[in-house]
């Protein structure tokens, strides 16, 4: 399988790195400090390919903090709020669009 | 129930404690992300898009009630209290975290539960019937075989690393309820003129990206021969399989492109020198494998008896289900119960732990202690007294998996889709909820007769869309999730792959779209009881899709 590292970047708007924490599997997001966040809207918002690079390297190179770091494409409110930018990672964020089964007491 | 021994029990122990020892040196740091993924595969442990999630295999689809109290308890204590069962007599517990994967691997281990060869390019979870050991068109019980499989299979260090995944299942009946011929080996056990049981061997079926209905290579093997047939026909595939390409690495590929005659031809080569030496199967080792399996001492009861009739004759909800979800049983007095766990607005095949635990209750109180798994999503009580249906029936109703749809239009076959999985590409569970929304009315279901909707969210077909009645696939354009439809697909002895009736439609439309497509049904059948399947067959998809994409 192709390195994260090795396929070819073309951005076109803002991303974010994200990935998934190790010992939980939770979506994480890198932060401008090299760490993780849950919080998408702590995440580094980056717009040019040299910069989206050199998060996912900072990201790939931390291998025990998450799992898998990829560059997902993001949306920018007017405000500045960060949105996922595809349904795919609208539904990792915010997580299933079902209630989920598990109630106790059915 | 098959009886594990202590070899059972070391190997699945041994195997919890190196992968304790695995991910405690994953989450140290000695082993990196590329060297586990490997090893958590092996034990089926995946990463999804929220989550690990751990699949679990139901060898055959038999759970005993211990098995499925420790799923319950699994789900409440490392998950979030729910568990998935799947097309392929799996469960998959969504939620888990790697960390605590080893003890709720250790802690299924005792119940005699693992997740080796759920995952990864090896031989997986051997399937069969449901109904196996009680359906009154059966042989001989399936399971038999498959367990001798399992465990000539399991670890087989020839066979760990194939080029694909590679599915088995068996069936012994003359309706076949386990999709055999979607299978990259189907067996089927039947009667040759001569009056001995051997198996019709069927290789190359499948679905996925290209889908293939099997070629029967060997019309009647000996039983003496499965093994050492079985290995050869892995052999021929490991050697010529494709491992240039993914895509194309499935056996399906290499029959289709060697054709079945050519394929046959060189496991037969494989096959000669093999035959009569160590896999040759000695009828004590039979013998001992079918003494493990135990059967219920069955009581000596009538058919039909009155507590029934009046039942049925006083409740119009009882009837209903006992119409639907109740099966004859080979013994007199006795009847086989499928528990829907497709009730309106459900993910199709999901159980909160309470209902696994009031299922394993119920199994204890009315079916020895046991249940099945099918591959349609739903379990069985496959041992109960006729006697004691509308008892069983109420409990059942109290617990949510007495909707009477089992084989009807809202009894939905579906992948977890992009709601979980990272392969997906649109989401089927919500288009399922909405589909048994819809068809809420259980008498219009009755009036419609047999009808499968099986829904896959990839090209991957894990919701077996190809040999849905009604298939639908989640398709990616630009962005927005859309669906092709095919119908006149079937998974049974007949199998067929179903035929796109055009282009793609939208999320927001599909549920319109089978709305139409069952409309049209109504109105083509030539009789009430001309199901479906008879009726695309009688006039064609055209129909169909002139109504569907007229008014479009």
């Amino acid at each position: 399988m192709t390195s994260p590292l090795e396929q070819k970047l073309r951005i076109t708007g803002p991303v974010v790195v994200t990935a998934n924490r190790l010992g939980d599997g939770a979506v994480v997001y890198r932060t401008l400090d090299g760490h993780w966040t849950t919080h998408l809207a702590q995440a580094a918002v980056v717009t040019t390919t040299p910069a989206a690079s050199e998060l996912l390297a900072g990201a790939v190179a931390d291998d025990l903090g998450a799992v898998g770091a990829y560059v997902a494409p993001v949306r920018l409110d007017k405000d500045g709020g960060v949105q996922p930018g595809n349904l795919r990672e609208a539904i990792r964020h915010r997580g299933p669009t079902i209630d989920l089964p598990g109630i106790p007491g059915f | 129930m098959y009886l594990y021994d202590d070899f059972d029990r070391t190997l699945v122990a041994e195997r919890v404690a190196e992968f304790r020892d695995q991910v405690r040196r994953r989450l140290s740091g000695e082993l990196s992300e590329d060297e586990f993924k490997l090893l958590r595969l092996m034990n089926g442990v995946y990463l999804q898009l929220h989550a690990y999630m751990l699949r679990i295999a139901i060898p055959y689809g038999t759970l005993s009630s211990r098995q499925l109290r420790t799923l319950a308890h699994v789900a409440r204590r490392y998950d979030r209290n729910y568990g998935h069962f799947t097309t392929r007599q799996n469960i998959q517990f969504n939620w888990i975290k790697l960390e605590e994967l080893p003890d709720a691997m250790a802690d299924l281990a005792r119940a005699g539960l693992h997740g080796m060869q759920t995952s990864g390019n090896c031989v997986r979870n051997i399937t069969t019937d449901q109904w196996a050991a009680v359906a009154p068109d059966e042989i001989e019980d399936p399971r038999i075989w498959a367990e001798i499989l399992r465990q000539h299979l399991t670890l087989h260090p020839e066979f760990s690393f194939l080029p694909r995944k590679f599915k088995i299942a068996v069936t012994a009946a003359a309706h076949d309820r386990a999709a055999v011929r979607v299978h990259d080996i189907g067996l089927r056990l039947h009667r040759n003129g001569a009056g001995e049981v051997g198996f019709e061997v069927v290789v190359g079926g499948g679905l996925g990206r290209t889908p293939f209905v099997g070629k029967t290579i060997k019309p009647f093997l000996p039983k003496r021969d499965l093994l050492s047939y079985v290995e050869a026909i892995l052999r021929v595939y490991n050697q010529f399989g494709r491992r240039d390409n993914i895509y194309k690495a499935r056996i399906k590929i290499l029959v289709h492109d060697l054709g079945a005659e050519a394929f046959a031809k060189e496991v037969e080569a494989e096959w000669q020198p093999i035959r009569d030496g160590a896999l040759a199967l000695d009828p004590a080792v039979i013998a001992e494998v079918a003494a493990r399996f135990r059967y219920p001492d069955y009581a000596e009861l009538d058919d039909s008896p009155p507590e029934l009739a009046q039942a049925r004759a006083t409740d119009r909800r009882f009837a209903n289900w006992l119409g639907n979800s109740v099966a004859n049983h080979k013994v007199a007095g006795y009847a086989i119960v499928t528990l829907s766990l497709k009730p309106e607005g459900g993910p199709p095949g999901d159980a909160t732990a309470e209902q696994m635990d009031a299922i394993a209750d119920l199994a204890d109180r009315y079916s020895f202690g046991e249940i099945r798994v099918g591959h349609e999503q739903n379990l069985a009580l496959p041992h109960v007294e006729q006697r004691e249906l509308p008892a069983l029936w109420r409990a059942l109703d109290r617990i949510g998996v007495a909707t009477p749809n089992v084989g009807l239009v809202s009894d939905i076959i579906s992948c977890p889709g992009l709601d979980y999985c990272s392969l997906a590409n649109t989401r089927s569970i919500p288009v399922a909820q909405e589909l048994t929304r819809r068809f809420r009315d259980l008498d219009l279901a009755r009036e419609l007769g047999r009808l499968h909707i099986n829904i896959s969210g990839c090209i991957n077909a894990c919701g077996h869309h190809h040999v849905g009645h009604i298939g639908l696939l989640g398709v990616e354009k630009n962005g927005e999730e859309y669906f092709q439809v095919t119908i006149g697909g079937r998974a049974d002895e007949n199998a067929e792959l179903g035929t796109l009736i055009g282009p793609a439609v939208p999320y927001a439309e599909v549920a319109d779209v089978v709305e139409d497509i069952v409309a049209a049904y109504l109105e083509l059948r030539d009789r009430p009881n001309e199901i479906f399947l008879d009726t695309v067959k009688r006039v064609g998809v055209e129909p169909f899709k002139e109504r569907v994409y007229a008014a479009r």
